[in-house]
């Protein structure tokens, strides 16, 4: 069994934290895993991604062959385009389906969100809209975690186990609210299964 | 034993640790920052060991060398441009008698993710005359750290340890084992250690003693696999580092796989290479970085009975990451299924200042003041104002490595250039920026320096600075720039006419000038906000 998923989104959003919870997650769960990520010159407000490989085998490559990404799960619609060409023709798409607009030719919002759609098995959620309902704008990459864990290979006791031990330093508080941000994260998407 | 969750750099860091290791230094650069940032980690939590930020990489290598000599394990990390720094410690330290381990972490950045070269750090072990270790796993890094003290001590050579961004950067399990005592070894002994030219040539004529050690060392070392095809297929492939991920990425489902020759220590294993060609009629050679094997084994003759394919037969780019779908073409498997995107133009969205960054604002006065003059130019230099050669700001002309821009700039006014700005942050100063200012004050020379100080260095996550704000005025006065000379802004939307009133003055001042825009990072403010 295995699962490889992009990780997209930009620079400041998050995508590093979501990786770790899942890299401590499968640790738990005693399974490998690779996560090739960007540090330094991309973080500043640039395109970031990471590859996470999840596998009951073996995993060689850290990096994940064009066209067999299980998933891509991205904070930002513009950056879920970017990495279509990893996706299997199997694959899910669980995105953000609001622009981070720090650039000024950003294409038409319904462009972006219309080619999205063209494919059969996606998950457009408001993440900023839920975070803030989970009490910050900081937790969208939270929310968007829990939507992808209705379609992850690790279940979610696993990965609320990581979020915790991610944000344990920061007070029982913040950790809550990471909390209750997969929750609602998670909830919404299996609504939209419905 | 214990099972963690690590970044490639960490797990060298970790290792490095359980290996009694005494020492370690280094300056930041990505992608190898992250060997530090963990052992101040470790340090802090321990406290059995020393792990600090230095000036620069050549003062880093220094220290661990002083470490080495008073018969300690050391560590210096850097990534390789770094090494261009500190070549010259490193170089010479091949020639003195290494007592305590000494391990050089490096870190190569092909793919240029955030560096100014892609070049390839085991030609400089080549240069040295030294050990070269290459893991291709987390694993595989922390084991091999340890062994490098080992085989350190035991040829009293530094080792080098050449790591890449993908594994520096990528996160996995590690095992680990327990710790070992930091052993003390007898101290150096001076004729060993005094490189005059009659203890020098002494000193390589045994390091060119030992090459036949070394090579022997690395022909049997377990990290090195060579596995021959029982049906002796036509190609047999040798694979260096993260080559050999994507290789057994393409072949790990076949049932007759080809002949794999898995290549970790350099001096190359000359005898485990001729095996392997024996047993073949075409090689494939997959290597991360300069096709320095392929060099190696084509020589200028090449092999009359061998196809050689690899980078220089254009099966594999000559510059870039490999990655697992380019190792597959050149492996001749057909490409997976994959989605088009061509009919959607997608944005590119390169990194910028962070709004609020305080860099922003002493740029963009400086552009406005540089707009009444013919043809300024302005040299700039390593970090996170490199970023306003791009929109929105593009005020920079030049970025070529630490320290330039002060050089460049002298060099510049004196073949005519005016006006004549150098733009340098607060840690590129004390890097290499120091001794270009006394060399363009002493001169005299008609051009203006603006020392972007934001207290922090900022690009690779916020490791300390030595140099700030009054030190700053210090140094730079100490460097011979007149006082009056040397004046202080603040880089705030509210103080652009003012700031713009300073630059005007110094840019049209005959002579050295100093402008130094003091604003923390906002990215450290808002750290400090959060109480961390």
């Amino acid at each position: 069994m295995k699962q490889d998923i992009i990780l997209a989104g930009v620079g400041g959003q998050g995508i590093l934290s979501i990786a770790f919870v899942m890299d401590i997650a499968a640790l738990q769960k005693g399974w490998q895993f690779k996560q090739a990520e960007v540090h330094g010159m991309a973080q500043r407000g640039g395109a970031v991604q990471s590859h996470l490989r999840i596998s009951t085998e073996t995993i060689f490559s850290d990096l994940i062959p064009r066209g067999q990404a299980d998933m891509i799960l991205s904070v930002e619609p513009l950056e879920t385009l970017r990495y279509l060409n990893y996706l299997n023709p199997e694959g899910f798409i669980i995105s953000n389906c609001v622009p981070y607009t720090n650039i000024p030719d950003y294409p038409p919002m319904e462009k972006v969100l219309g080619k999205i759609k063209q494919y059969p098995r996606v998950k457009l959620l408001d993440a900023p809209s839920l975070a803030r309902q989970a009490g910050s704008s900081l937790t969208q990459n939270m929310v968007m975690l829990g939507a992808a864990s209705t379609e992850l290979i690790i279940e979610e006791s696993y990965l609320k186990e990581g979020i915790k031990q991610l944000f344990k330093t920061k007070g029982e508080q913040i950790v809550a609210m990471n909390l209750k941000a997969f929750d609602l994260g998670r909830q919404a998407a299996l609504q939209i299964n419905q | 034993m214990k099972k963690e969750v690590l970044l490639g750099d960490e797990a060298v860091a970790l290792a490095a640790y359980h290996a009694g290791l005494a020492a370690a230094f280094s300056y930041p650069g990505t992608p190898a920052s992250e060997i530090m940032e963990y052992l101040i980690r470790l340090a802090h939590t321990h406290g059995d060991l020393q792990a600090s930020w230095c000036v620069n990489e050549k003062v880093a290598y220094e220290e661990a060398l002083g470490v080495s000599f008073a018969g300690r394990r050391a560590l210096v990390s850097m990534k390789h441009v770094g090494l261009n720094v500190a070549a010259d410690p490193f170089i010479n330290s091949a020639l003195t008698k290494i007592m305590g381990g000494l391990v050089v972490a490096v870190a190569d950045d092909p793919g240029m993710h955030s560096s100014q070269n892609e070049q390839d750090s085991r030609y400089y072990a080549h240069f040295g005359r030294i050990f070269c270790f290459e893991p291709s796993s987390h694993q595989e890094a922390y084991e091999m750290t340890q062994w490098a003290f080992d085989l350190s001590e035991k040829f009293h050579i530094p080792v080098m340890l050449r790591l890449v961004t993908r594994l520096s950067h990528s996160r996995s399990s590690v095992l680990s084992g327990p710790k070992k005592e930091s052993p003390l070894l007898p101290r150096g002994n001076g004729p060993d250690w005094t490189l005059l030219p009659s203890n020098a040539r002494r000193r390589f004529a045994e390091l060119l003693h030992l090459q036949k050690d070394l090579l022997e060392e690395s022909e049997n070392s377990p990290f090195n696999k060579l596995l021959l095809s029982p049906s002796r297929q036509r190609l047999g492939i040798i694979v260096a580092g993260l080559g050999y991920n994507y290789v057994m990425e393409n072949i790990r489902h076949l049932q007759e796989k080809p002949s794999l020759l898995k290549i970790s220590t350099y001096p190359l294993p000359i005898k485990l290479i001729h095996e392997l060609i024996k047993a073949s009629d075409e090689i494939l050679i997959v290597e991360e970085g300069y096709p320095f094997i392929e060099e190696k084994i084509r020589g200028i003759f090449g092999l009359p009975e061998t196809t050689i394919k690899g980078k220089l037969s254009g099966d594999l780019p000559l510059s870039g990451e490999l990655t697992p779908d380019l190792v597959r073409e050149a492996l001749g498997f057909p490409s997976l299924p994959q989605e088009k995107t061509k009919d959607l133009q997608l944005a590119s969205r390169p990194p910028q200042l962070c709004p609020g960054c305080p860099h922003h604002d002493t740029f963009m006065a400086l552009k406005e003041v540089l707009q009444d003059y013919q043809q300024p130019t302005v040299f700039s230099d390593i970090g996170c104002y490199t970023l306003a050669a791009l929109p929105p700001i593009q005020a920079i002309d030049t970025c070529v490595c630490m320290g330039a821009s002060v050089s460049m700039a002298k060099g510049g006014a004196q073949a005519g250039i005016f006006p004549s700005v150098a733009v340098i942050g607060d840690s590129t100063f004390t890097h290499s920026g120091m001794t270009s200012l006394l060399d363009a004050a002493s001169a005299k020379v008609n051009m203006t320096v603006i020392i972007v100080d934001n207290a922090v260095v900022a690009m690779t996550g916020g490791q300390p600075t030595y140099a700030t704000g009054e030190k700053l005025v210090k140094i730079c006065t100490g460097l011979g720039v007149a006082p009056e000379h040397i004046r202080q802004i603040i880089p705030l939307p509210k103080n652009k006419e003012k700031n713009k009133q300073v630059i005007k003055e110094e840019i049209d001042y005959q002579g050295t000038s100093v402008i130094i825009s003091t604003r923390e990072c906002i990215q450290e403010l808002k750290k400090r906000a959060k109480g961390r």
